[in-house]
């Protein structure tokens, strides 16, 4: 199951709802403000480094574009692109959390 | 009709609290029409989605309808699984008979397994 997450972790209790209700191994997509979960060196780093012992996390390119962030990603966060996106939600079953 | 026989596995998600947001509200109604369709429907109560069915409330004064004794009305559309995230009811300092209904009280990780089950979800 893909797990859509559109709102910053600063704001919004999103990703602890994702860190504990997420099935271990189900992918998440970080899409608009969402992607602020993942910037290296912010204070949500150590939680989502954790989430992504247990997840494959995956960031919208051009979301990250648009906030001037692409280059600031923690590492091992895989980029996808819209095309991308529909492909994860072709492949899997998903739950929006906003 | 047994529930071999019903359509696909839905899931109603409540988790934002009532009365801030017209979300709760939105999925109450969401429930009570699907209701009527043959659908094999769940219900679960996760996050502050909890405060959505605590009894006693009293809207008068705010000006907005209460509407939490219709969730009462579930049963009589044979939904009968409805859930509750005992963590989130703890954390936020209610019990299961704080309630208006008495949904069955499960931990995360039986949320986890229920949810992967799922063929589609409504989110409120």
């Amino acid at each position: 199951m893909l797990h859509l997450v559109n709102k910053s972790p600063y704001e919004s209790a999103c990703m602890d709802s994702v860190d504990k209700y997420a099935h271990k191994g189900s992918p998440i997509l970080l899409f608009e403000d969402g992607v602020y979960a993942a910037i290296a060196g912010a204070a949500f780093e150590s939680r989502i480094k954790k989430i992504m012992g247990d997840h494959e996390v995956y960031v919208l390119k051009e979301d990250l574009a648009a906030r001037g962030i692409a280059d600031r990603m923690v590492d091992g966060v895989k980029e996808v692109d819209y095309a991308g996106f529909v492909d994860l939600a072709e492949q899997n079953k998903t739950v929006s959390w906003s | 009709m047994g529930e071999e026989e019903k359509g696909e596995k839905l899931m109603i998600v409540f988790r934002k609290a009532p009365y801030g947001t017209i979300y709760s509200f939105e999925g109450l109604e969401n429930v009570l029409i699907m209701g009527a369709y043959d659908q094999d429907i769940s219900v679960l109560f996760i996050d502050d989605g909890i405060y959505a069915i605590k009894a006693g409330m009293e809207t008068e004064a705010v000006g907005i309808k209460n509407f939490s004794p219709t969730f009462r009305a579930i049963e009589a559309y044979d939904i009968e699984k409805l859930y509750i995230d005992k963590d989130s009811l703890e954390k936020r300092g209610l019990s299961i008979d704080d309630l208006v209904i008495q949904p069955k009280v499960i931990d995360a990780e039986q949320v986890e397994s229920l949810m992967e089950e799922q063929k589609n979800f409504f989110m409120f």
